[in-house]
């Protein structure tokens, strides 16, 4: 059956065998050192507000979304939404789903707990739900996510928290 | 004279496409709220959606469901198959006073589409919706579609919410009248992770889901832990849940289910009691009918939904041998036609008794 790529799915990117290694299944497997790694980093951007005002966000937007894209593209697979829940959905990107659900798995989880669309992926819910299991704010998994708002694609997440501090 | 008298009085409308009286605390107009509010059994069932244009084949196909059950689902592109659309048959199933359950999956229309939807199915009629995520597109008849997902199951649900409550769409701007809608949701106890399976149902209803609809039942085991969980939770006492299941035609094609379709579950002991049958067809619908009676017994499950694909003709048989109606009469057509001629004409465009060939 030939592949169909999600609306996210950047063009050369397979689906992650779960069977073979890869840093996303790491991240997500240590995700109450990540949720400490990101709430450390949440608090120096929240310091570094000022100093991004200074210099101006529209000047490090393109800089730093390029930073972010190569750190959590390969911590997390990340996808650039733009809106990042990664401590909602216990370290498990949810943009790599290729139905791109951002509340939880679908009706169609296979019984070895993989995507429904992609047989040898593993469900990214069915990851998030473990690995929001060791995290002190796992329950944030609970938590209604709105939908995406596709403006913000490519645009920096940390950008968006640091200035959220700010406003 | 046709015996009205086992129909629920709140259950009949002035006129066959009008909603029913208003009654306080609901927020739909629709039989199927009604029915699960005064704690009876209810029963739903799933309605193939015909590849064609026209009308009498919807009719005939829901002709089976006449006076069997409270809520009648219109799929809408089940399995990422293309068939008339879900808005089109509830606007003929309202016509002629029938409670249909609008299906909008996720995966082929953006916000945009959705909210109009939302609206325009409420106009015509529609009292009840089903927010579902959707399948693939992998696994349909066009499987080199574009898949949408714009929104997901859940936030679907908070969408049509906002609709209904605050009046709005997701956009903010103001609806003068809004949808009157009795909002569902579906869950598969069947699927991993089945742990999380009970605390989804909770953010679903958190989300503003009123009712759930399951995934095919045939292992009882698993149901009964998934409601246990429900229970311990309350959940039960705050969404109605209305489990999932269907006549399976012969062993083959319930082998070929549990590998092809998305979601489906059966267990080996199920396949292992068709293929000892003489004949298949029987033992499915036998099957069928003993799980409704297992499933009646379970606490905290507030009806079942059909879905006897492409064996529509068995609903009756297997909603009347499993003996759950206990006496109480669903609604039928007739009582419509008959309430309609007793009534004054109705203001209402669309009140006019459509008949099928």
């Amino acid at each position: 059956m030939s592949r169909v790529p999600a609306a996210f799915e950047p063009a050369g990117k397979a689906p992650r065998d779960g069977k073979k290694f890869a840093l996303r299944f790491w991240s997500n497997t240590h995700s109450r050192g990540m949720e400490i790694t990101y709430s450390v980093v949440e608090k120096m951007l929240h310091l570094a507000a000022p100093l991004f005002k200074a210099i101006g966000y529209d000047r490090l937007e393109k800089p730093v979304a390029a930073v972010e894209a190569t750190i959590k593209g390969a911590l997390f697979d990340c996808r650039m939404c733009g809106q990042c829940i990664l401590s909602s959905s216990g370290m498990s990107c949810p943009m790599n789903c290729p139905k791109n659900l951002r509340n939880g798995p679908c009706g169609g989880v296979r019984a070895n707990g993989n995507c429904e669309v992609y047989a040898e992926m593993p469900c990214v819910w069915v990851k998030a739900w473990e690995g929001s299991k060791p995290m002190e704010h796992g329950n944030k998994i609970m938590n209604v996510q709105p939908p995406v708002d596709h403006r913000l694609k490519g645009r920096s997440s940390w950008l968006a928290v640091s200035r959220g501090a700010h406003e | 004279m046709m015996d009205m008298s086992a129909v629920h009085p709140h259950d009949l409308g002035p006129t066959p496409a009008a909603p029913l009286p208003e009654l306080p605390e609901h927020s739909s107009r629709g039989r199927l709220e009604r029915v699960l509010r005064r704690g009876e059994f209810a029963i739903t069932a799933e309605l193939n959606p015909p590849d064609s244009a026209n009308p009498d084949d919807v009719y005939e196909r829901v002709a089976h469901f006449d006076g069997w059950v409270d809520g009648i689902n219109a799929t809408d592109g089940s399995g990422a198959n293309c068939h008339m659309s879900s808005v089109a048959i509830c606007a003929l199933l309202t016509r002629v006073g029938y409670s249909p359950i609008l299906q909008i999956s996720c995966r082929d229309y953006n916000r945009i589409a959705i909210q109009g939807n939302v609206l325009g199915a409420a106009a015509l009629g529609v009292c009840n919706v089903l927010a579902l995520t959707g399948d693939g597109v992998q696994g349909g008849d066009h499987p080199e579609a574009k898949p949408v997902f714009d929104l997901d199951s859940t936030s679907l649900l908070a969408t049509m919410k906002k609709m209904r409550d605050d009046r709005a769409f997701l956009s903010g701007r103001k609806i003068t009248d809004p949808p009157r809608l009795f909002l569902g949701a579906a869950e598969n106890p069947f699927a991993p992770p089945y742990d999380w399976r009970p605390l989804r149902l909770a953010k679903k209803i958190a989300a503003g889901a009123q009712y759930f609809q399951t995934q095919y039942c045939y292992d009882i085991p698993l149901l009964k832990s998934f409601m246990q969980k429900v229970r311990d939770m309350g959940l039960d006492k705050q969404a109605y849940i209305l489990v999932g299941v269907g006549p399976l035609p012969s062993a083959k094609t319930a082998k070929w289910m549990r590998s092809n379709v998305a979601g489906v579950h059966i267990p080996d002991s199920v396949i292992k009691r068709l293929e000892g049958a003489e004949n298949q067809k029987t033992e499915g619908i036998k099957l069928c009918i003993d799980l409704i009676q297992e499933i009646h017994e379970i606490a905290g499950v507030a009806g079942v939904h059909i879905m006897a694909y492409r064996q529509e003709e068995s609903v009756g048989h297997i909603v009347k041998e499993s003996g759950i109606l206990k006496g109480r009469q669903p609604f039928r057509r007739a009582f419509a036609t008959l309430a309609d001629s007793e009534m004054p004409p109705s203001s209402v465009a669309m009140g006019q008794v459509v008949t099928p060939a």
